[in-house]
């Protein structure tokens, strides 16, 4: 390894590092800057500032704001993300037990998103102005300006409530959650839902950028020596028109866990999302903490994989 | 102005209005801000008027979008419902203008260390999934008007930022930069008069998308419960009503959704147009 990259590398972990250190920091501090506490969740109805005061002192909510925050910080470089304030668990384990239907349903919609959109792309560039371009535009600019939940609840009065072909809800059916047929019907809707949204950039940048791609000389080249358009178009254009699709992958990791949070809420789907929503109701701070964390690392850590990617495929970047 | 200015800009609404698609767009965001600027002439029922006879009602020419569980007209509730969206579309997108142009402005005609910290600071914002951290703030701080346009423009001033950053620098050493800071102007009179102005177009592209965006945002708030909760319908709380219906009354739930829809489709085609308009080079990019 050249000492450039490495030093390009390391520079760009250092800040990944820093950057959840940065949004830690701005979570804690929103959450403790909101009037109004969890005792009153915790308590329910009339209480004394006796009880209150008790309970703070409990779950250490009376010490000096910095403390709690270095406090916490510590715990978690050790893996420890705290008790949950309502129920009491390690909000890992929830975390844990939440992730496998989130991390499904998202890569499900990413797949889905990319199998459309990658074919729909090309064939929108190479046809360009042609009904193929129309399509596929249209296709974008339906994605972006669809709600996803109202996407969601329409999918489910066609295809549960009207023609009855699958379940509405759920990860799957009460006592056959082994059952992988019923898992994958289950699946369907909420994946179909949030790839539809997804698809729309992916779409555009994958026309846009092979379009820039078709213009360079070296494409003429492969042409003026006789290859036929489709070897042109998928060996030697599309690969390089990939590379900025590979970034806006990574860079879509945002807008996808974000859509994961309406599109759980639609189909009651147990995941992250649904967790997240619940402790920001309840002010179960340790539950909001760990889940916008843990959701930050994964984005934090796909952008710098996919920067360093970059760096990989494409030779003519510079490390300084 | 010079008359070659001029030109410039009459070619630009010439290239605008040819663009069936922005045309389509522009009339779309026109009816929707009519309707809600008008909503007390125009609703044909009152939103809030509850009429047990009247539950469920599929849409007839009485109640032309049907009514929803308590009887109540689902079109005027449409209609009225449109002054919420707008009105936070509208703040939101404002502050995030603000803020962003003026955050990359400073940025991308600085330079060096201001440029780093203020681009790493919207480094942040971005790598915090938008619903997250508004579901956090909303929860906590409350759920009114101005709250949730805060919140929305928080998480959306910084792609703002990035792309005017990006036009101030490169706009930064043009020729006309130099000759008016060799002629003795001031940061702040470069800044104002020379590379904001000529960022504008792309600015003005930005708000239009950007009023689809904070429209789709605050609508998935109030589904989730957390968006504004004055008086008025809000057409995201009106889909999650119309949810528990669905088998038996589609209309509550889809007629709202759809008023989105159109709206959100509407500035999208809108600044879609703008942007091919004023710039032929940047057709057909992604926002």
């Amino acid at each position: 390894m050249e000492p450039g990259l490495r030093t390009y590398i390391l520079k760009r972990v250092a800040f990944a590092v820093l950057m959840l250190v940065g949004v830690s920091i701005i979570l804690f501090t929103i959450m403790r800057l909101a009037p109004g506490g969890p005792e009153a969740v915790l308590i329910g109805g009339e209480f004394s500032q006796d009880a209150a005061a008790q309970i703070r002192q409990r779950l250490g909510l009376d010490r000096p704001l910095a403390l709690q925050y270095l406090g916490w910080a510590g715990a978690a470089l050790r893996g420890d993300l705290g008790r949950s304030f309502k129920t009491g668990d390690p909000v890992s384990s929830l975390i844990l037990d939440r992730l496998g239907p989130t991390v499904q349903l998202t890569f499900g919609a990413l797949a889905l998103a990319l199998v459309v959109a990658v074919p729909l792309g090309v064939l929108a560039a190479v046809r360009r102005g042609t009904l193929w371009d129309t399509l596929g535009s249209a296709v974008a600019l339906f994605g972006v300006s669809f709600p996803s939940f109202w996407l969601g609840i329409m999918l489910i009065l066609l295809f549960s409530e009207v023609f009855h072909l699958l379940p509405p809800s759920g990860l799957s059916e009460y006592g056959r959650e082994g059952d992988l047929v019923a898992r994958v019907r289950h699946a369907i809707l909420p994946t179909l839902t949030l790839g539809l949204i997804q698809m729309a950039s992916f779409m555009r940048f994958t026309r846009s950028s092979l379009l820039e791609v078709l213009r360079q000389d070296y494409v003429r080249t492969a042409r003026a020596k006789g290859l036929g358009g489709g070897r042109v178009v998928w060996r030697h254009a599309l690969r390089n028109a990939l590379i900025p699709v590979v970034t806006v992958v990574g860079l879509s990791l945002p807008t996808l866990v974000g859509g994961a949070v309406l599109t759980e809420t639609v189909f009651a789907w147990p995941g992250i999302g649904r967790l997240a929503v619940g402790a920001v109701f309840e002010r179960d701070y340790p539950v909001i903490m760990g889940v916008n964390l843990m959701v930050a690392a994964v984005v934090i850590t796909a952008n710098l994989v996919t920067d360093l990617a970059y760096c990989v495929i494409d030779p003519r970047i510079s490390y300084r | 102005m010079t008359a070659a200015a001029r030109a410039d800009r009459l070619s630009v609404l010439r290239q605008f209005a040819r663009n069936r698609r922005s045309l389509v767009g522009a009339v779309v965001v026109a009816v929707m801000v009519t309707a809600g600027a008008l909503a007390p002439v125009l609703a044909p029922h009152s939103y809030s008027t509850q009429s047990l006879v009247n539950r469920l009602k599929p849409p007839s020419s009485a109640h032309w979008f049907g009514t929803d569980g308590f009887g109540r007209d689902v079109l005027s509730r449409v209609i009225w419902g449109s002054r919420v969206s707008l009105q936070i579309g509208l703040v939101a997108t404002a502050l995030a203008l603000v803020v962003g142009t003026a955050v990359g402005s400073v940025a991308g005609y600085f330079g060096g260390a201001t440029d780093t910290t203020i681009m790493r600071a919207a480094d942040i914002f971005l790598s915090v999934p938008a619903l997250f951290l508004i579901l956090v703030v909303v929860a906590l701080f409350g759920t009114s008007l101005t709250n949730t346009a805060l919140v929305i423009a928080l998480v959306t001033w910084a792609p703002v930022g990035r792309i005017v950053r990006s036009e101030c620098l490169s706009l930064r050493n043009r020729d006309f930069v130099h000759a008016a800071a060799a002629l003795g102007a001031g940061h702040a009179r470069i800044l104002g008069r020379h590379l904001l102005v000529n960022a504008l177009p792309i600015v003005i592209v930005q708000a239009s998308l950007l009023l689809g965006q904070t429209i789709l945002i605050e609508s998935g708030l109030s589904y989730l419960g957390l968006g504004a909760q004055p008086p008025l319908p809000s057409w995201g709380n009106m889909v999650v009503e119309g949810r528990q219906f669905l088998a038996s009354a589609w209309w509550i739930a889809t007629f709202p959704g759809l008023a989105i829809f159109v709206t959100v489709l509407g500035f999208n085609l809108f600044g879609d147009g703008l942007r091919d308009a004023s710039d032929p080079t940047l057709r057909g990019r992604s926002p």
